[in-house]
């Protein structure tokens, strides 16, 4: 029991059980097998090798040097200073929605992804898929070349058998595409369409938005897009959307959120959000009220705030809440729910008096808004009946994510000519028969537009690494542009679209966004909506739910370690997906983690591996999309199961009547929800706001203890981290940013499960409260940088040490690899290279490294170093400028990429400094303390808003 | 039954016992001396190159400031290599026909890059960064070497983190006015202390002797 708060957290089902296995677990500094020799080869003769090398390790410290060569440019660009990186304004869509992006560049490589400041969808923040698509634009496993029937073929002669195809202009063409945002690549579709009398466009993408468009049809007879300004919404319910991890803009609208959550000294406003949810999310972890319910029913709740005669406790306090912010209130509907719940939103808003001030109506981002489960369908009807003639598929990987009972791959093979572009050689180009490699978006030009309308031009970083084409160039050529380069296409648009002259295209390209592009507010009309009848769940039957992927979206990430190996926020698994159940339901079909279990839904079946989820409602089972892959790579291929295979077309998010049967067999999951446990001690402090109104100081605890010995005297900047736990909502951005910035590998499943995994920032994930409905709190862990570094003392080889900015630095080049420092680090936050984990061999991953930071080899350990890399750069700057580093000078990757802002860095010894105001404010605690290690880093304790009607 | 060891066993055991401390010193001494001799370090020996250009012909016979073609040298860490076109904004006027610049025209024409053998080495562990040591008064000899003097490029200094410590704990030793720091020539006048001292000071020069300072 924790004397503080007086509340108990646990990570685990197995914690909170306190079994035998777990303690087991927790009291091994590392897991039973990480010791054990695998190896063929013998311990004695390994030690008879070893003796005989070690004596000769010596020498070679007297080897000579390497030759190595220097190569400058013939001509050197005019911008290029050799060992400086410049930043690129771009952009990467994903679901059509576009987030702006600066990219880092070392001569012509990009290395790190961060957000664009200037871009709404942005605001300077990112999130995982945005930090991981650098690693996909070196994978490898990329296509490389066009292939004809699997055969290497080139694209000329891919254009000779395009051209003599449409030389017909009757020709019955059908484009697939995903949702198009890009306004350059919409227009090329029209010419096209216009060109060929009998062509059609269908759009298909698995997490396509049909129910929040066909919602809006509903409620106004005409999709629009909505946005949501929660920085002015003061109370929020959710029914059942994940605005806080998924879906357009929820980066900004993260930013948002939380802004209005900080409540500092002296100040009691705070935001409050009621979230109806079908399965733990993070938005349900920041929610002040949370309640679980099915998919199913939560209709049912949104008629009831409809109609206005909310009665029953708990609804009729939060409908009260609503009406007394009336104008400053916000009722959001997720993606995944069917259009008459977002119709009832949109009404809830509008009797609430929120549009025009929390909700802003425009036009839709998608250039078409289609039912793209209806346009698959259609396309599909065609195929079957021998309707197409030549099939261009762009992007996308029908052929994996159609829905089970789709058979895509069937009717495709009736289509005479089949054209397929993308990323990879996936599941859908072996059935084509061209495969055109498709240009990564940082490889090609194109267009995008934010969650606003705001428009970006993507610039490419870098010329493509293979034969590339991206779509604009593809679909040039089915208007009878080939060759037209990709450039070109989108500047002639543009320059019809305000960027006529050179400057206002350079200054676009420059910010990275168009100025004026935003969509202005629209004014809709609330029609009568007939609502059908809801229907009325069958009494004990099982529902399922898909969902994206937290890590994976639909799929298309498969094959990028980075993000497979990323724990996803609530479960903590990594490289695996598997059939989330609630422990009542385990209880009753006797299941346990990792049971093999059959799916079977409406007559198709796939067999899943179940973990049971704390929070789960009690009759779901939900299972993520984007696993199973067949086709996806050396990293993605075989990883998880793909729940497609019983998603339905006319039902794609939830359903009744799932049948789940035990297989009696066991799959092995990598979970990280255990590793490096603190052992329950005093690490997650938290509270109400109105606790913290009676005593601020609720959570503060001693940063400091007396000593004996005179204190040390920091002169200079004392380098200092504040992370506000109110404000992080669990993203794992950051996990990611850190990979990507400082050249952390990657282990794989098998060393995830040892526990090896080399993140330097872990999100550790509590669970606070019932089983069956958790409280969940998200703490982000990395080195406390302690100016009492226990791990300092222990090393043998000073290859840990302090330095004079109070910072504790990691050696790579001096440590002999003892791991006496993580033995004797309380926070566990050291990592050990146990085996060659980076890849210093394949040609186009090392091109991904940051040159400023060492690559580690095997033997090595490591840890946080605050982003030393970039401290010294920035007092470098300073030092040539005479004058001091200022404050938000420099942003470690971690704070750089956190939507929520919830990490500050700077410097401790100004007290003006961002991070020493943090750090003087109530809420300000350390952890572990009283180990009197005088962490650098310290939490502010996070603080809820509960109504105080449902507290009673 | 004759004897296992011969009776001149017990000196060999003998000399064994008591000069394994030298042999072992003697051993670490020769590891040592190699380990700064110049063979290993390659301090002093020239290094072939595509092109033999010569410093000493351009910085001491023409003048040439090191800037005009290490141009990255005060805003970077890396001082630069200059791109052939800087070769050849003299060249397409002087020497156009000389045999030793032919690798020059031909990188010029094809645009294939001249390919040059490094001279100063450090690992890639190491972060040395040129721009600051540049802007606090440290010039390009006291690391390179006599530039000037050097018809074929050689490596000046061992490089050794021990050299760059020296440097670092007792900055006044080397450092000069900031307008002497490209000037090839310069030599440490007799009171460099005292002046080194006063430029320590002006210069804000900070003994920076953390690890991560170079390693990270």
């Amino acid at each position: 029991m924790n004397p503080q708060t007086g509340k108990e957290y646990w990570r685990s089902l197995e914690e909170q059980a306190d079994t035998p296995a777990f303690r087991e677990f927790l009291h091994r500094e590392f897991p039973v097998d990480a010791s054990i020799w695998e190896d063929s080869v013998s311990r004695r003769q390994f030690l008879k090798v070893m003796g005989a090398s070690f004596a000769l390790a010596g020498l070679t410290g007297c080897m000579r040097s390497p030759e190595e060569k220097i190569v400058p440019y013939v001509k050197q660009p005019e911008q290029i200073v050799p060992g400086k990186p410049l930043f690129y304004a771009t952009a990467m869509t994903l679901g059509g929605y576009a987030t702006g992006l600066l990219v880092e560049s070392h001569e012509g490589r990009p290395t790190k992804i961060e957000g664009n400041p200037q871009h709404p969808g942005s605001l300077g923040a990112t999130d995982i898929f945005t930090q991981a698509s650098v690693l996909t634009m070196y994978d490898p496993d990329r296509s490389q070349t066009v292939l004809n029937a699997g055969e290497i073929a080139t694209w000329s002669a891919f254009l000779g058998a395009l051209t003599a195809a449409l030389s017909n202009p009757q020709i019955r063409l059908r484009i697939l595409t995903e949702t198009i945002g890009s306004p350059t690549l919409a227009a090329q579709l029209r010419d096209v369409l216009n060109k060929f009398p009998n062509a059609r466009w269908h759009q298909y993408e698995p997490l396509a938005r049909d129910n929040a468009y066909e919602g809006a049809r509903l409620a106004f007879g005409e999709p629009v897009e909505t946005q949501y300004r929660f920085d002015r919404a003061d109370v929020i319910l959710s029914l059942d959307a994940d605005f806080l991890s998924a879906g357009p803009s929820w980066i900004r609208y993260t930013r948002d959120y939380t802004n209005k959550r900080r409540v500092r000294a002296g100040q009691t406003a705070m935001n409050r959000l009621y979230a109806i949810e079908s399965l733990p999310t993070n938005t349900g972890a920041m929610a002040d009220h949370r309640w679980t319910m099915p998919a199913s029913e939560v209709e049912a709740v949104a008629r009831m705030f409809a109609s206005g005669e909310v009665n029953t406790a708990p609804w009729s306090a939060v409908w009260k809440d609503l009406q007394r912010h009336r104008g400053a209130s916000l009722v959001i509907a997720g993606d995944q729910q069917p259009p008459v719940v977002h119709a009832l939103a949109h009404a809830i808003n509008d009797a609430l008096g929120n549009v025009g001030q929390t909700v802003i109506y425009t036009d839709t981002v998608a250039a078409e808004p289609v039912g793209q489960f209806q346009s698959l369908g259609e396309l599909v009807a065609d195929m079957n009946a021998g309707k197409v003639d030549l099939l261009v598929i762009l992007g996308g990987n029908p052929v994996y994510d159609a829905p089970g009972d789709v058979s895509f791959a069937a009717a495709m093979n009736k289509v005479k000519l089949r054209v397929h572009l993308g990323l990879y050689n996936d599941e859908t180009s072996p059935l084509c028969h061209w495969h055109v490699p498709e240009s990564h978006y940082l490889e090609a030009w194109s267009d995008a537009r934010a969650f606003d309308g705001t428009a970006s031009i993507v610039q490419p970083l870098i010329a493509p690494l293979y034969d590339s084409k991206s779509a604009h160039e593809l679909v040039a050529a089915l208007a009878g542009k080939a060759g037209v380069a990709g450039h070109d296409l989108v500047r002639e648009f543009w320059k019809a679209h305000g960027l006529a002259d050179d400057n206002s295209w350079h200054a676009a390209l420059h910010d990275g966004v168009v100025p004026g592009t935003a969509f202005p507010a629209k004014a809709v009309r609330l029609r009568r909506f007939d609502m059908p009848a809801a229907a009325k769940p069958e009494a004990g039957a099982l529902e399922i739910s898909f969902r994206a992927d937290p890590t994976l979206g639909d799929g298309r990430f498969a094959n990028n370690g980075w993000l497979q190996e990323c724990p996803k926020p609530l479960t903590r698994l990594t490289w695996d997906n598997a059939a989330l159940i609630s422990a009542k339901l385990a209880g009753e079909q006797n299941l346990a983690n990792g049971d093999v279990v059959e799916l079977r839904y409406r007559g198709r079946a796939v067999e899943a591996p179940v973990w049971i989820m704390p929070g789960q409602p009690e009759g779901v089972v939900t299972v993520h999309l984007g696993y199973g892959r067949t086709h996806a790579g050396r990293v993605g291929t075989g990883a998880g199961f793909s729940a497609y295979g019983i998603r339905p077309a006319d039902a794609p998010w939830f359903g009744n009547d799932l049948k789940l049967r035990k297989t009696g067999r066991q799959y092995k999951l990598a979970c990280t929800q255990n590793h490096s446990s603190m052992e329950g001690r005093d690490l997650v402090r938290a509270g109400t706001l109105a606790e913290f109104v009676k005593n601020p100081e609720f959570a503060k605890g001693e940063l400091d203890y007396p000593s004996m010995y005179p204190g040390h005297k920091y002169n200079g900047y004392a380098w200092g981290m504040a992370i506000d736990l109110t404000a992080c909502i669990g993203c794992s951005a950051c996990v990611v940013a850190c990979q990507s910035e400082n050249n952390i590998p990657v282990v794989g499943k098998e060393q995830v499960d040892f526990g090896r995994e080399m993140h330097w920032i872990r999100i550790d994930r509590y669970f606070q409260g019932e089983t069956a409905d958790p409280e969940v709190y998200f703490e982000p862990v990395q080195c406390m940088h302690c100016e009492n570094a226990p791990c300092e003392v222990v090393c043998p080889v000073g290859a840990t040490v302090h330095t004079d900015d109070g910072l504790n630095a990691m050696i790579y080049n001096r440590c002999v690899g003892t791991r006496y420092c993580s033995n004797n680090c309380p926070y566990k936050v050291r990592r050990f290279n146990f085996l060659q984990y980076s890849d210093t061999k394949t040609p186009s991953r090392k091109l991904q490294y940051n040159p400023q930071v060492t690559v580690r080899n095997r033997g090595v350990m490591e840890k946080c170093t605050y982003c030393i890399q970039r401290v010294e750069a920035a007092k470098i700057t300073a030092e040539k400028e005479n004058r001091k580093v200022t404050d938000g000078e420099i942003k470690t990757a971690c704070q750089q990429v956190c939507p929520a802002q919830a990490i500050v860095f700077g410097d401790l010894n100004d007290a003006n400094s961002h991070v020493a105001r943090l750090r003087a404010e109530p809420l300000t605690y350390g952890l572990l303390t009283e180990l009197n290690t005088r962490p650098r880093t310290t939490y502010l304790a996070r603080l809820r808003n509960p109504n105080p009607e449902l507290e009673a | 039954m004759s004897q296992i060891f011969h009776p001149s066993a017990n000196t060999v055991a003998k000399v064994s016992v008591f000069g394994a401390v030298f042999i072992v010193a003697g051993l670490a001494w020769v590891g040592g001396a190699l380990y700064r001799s110049s063979y290993i370090t390659r301090v002093g020996s020239p290094r072939n190159q595509p092109v033999p250009f010569s410093h000493k012909h351009h910085v001491s016979d023409v003048g040439l400031d090191c800037r005009y073609c290490h141009t990255a040298v005060e805003n970077s860490s890396f001082a630069g290599i200059p791109p052939t076109k800087t070769c050849m904004n003299c060249h397409s006027m002087l020497f156009t026909d000389s045999p030793m610049l032919e690798p020059v025209r031909h990188s010029f024409q094809t645009g294939q890059p001249l390919v040059w053998n490094r001279v100063n080495y450090v690992p890639q562990f190491v972060f040395f960064n040129h721009s600051i040591h540049i802007s606090k008064g440290i010039g390009c000899t006291t690391c390179h070497g006599p530039v000037g003097q050097m018809p074929l490029t050689w490596q000046g200094q061992s490089l050794h983190m021990r050299w760059c410590l020296d440097c670092h704990t007792a900055p006044e030793k080397f450092v000069r006015p900031k307008d002497q720091v490209f000037n090839p020539d310069w030599q440490p006048p007799a009171n460099q202390l005292e002046v080194g001292t006063k430029l320590v000071q002006e210069y804000h020069i900070k003994k920076l002797t953390d690890c991560c300072t170079c390693h990270r």
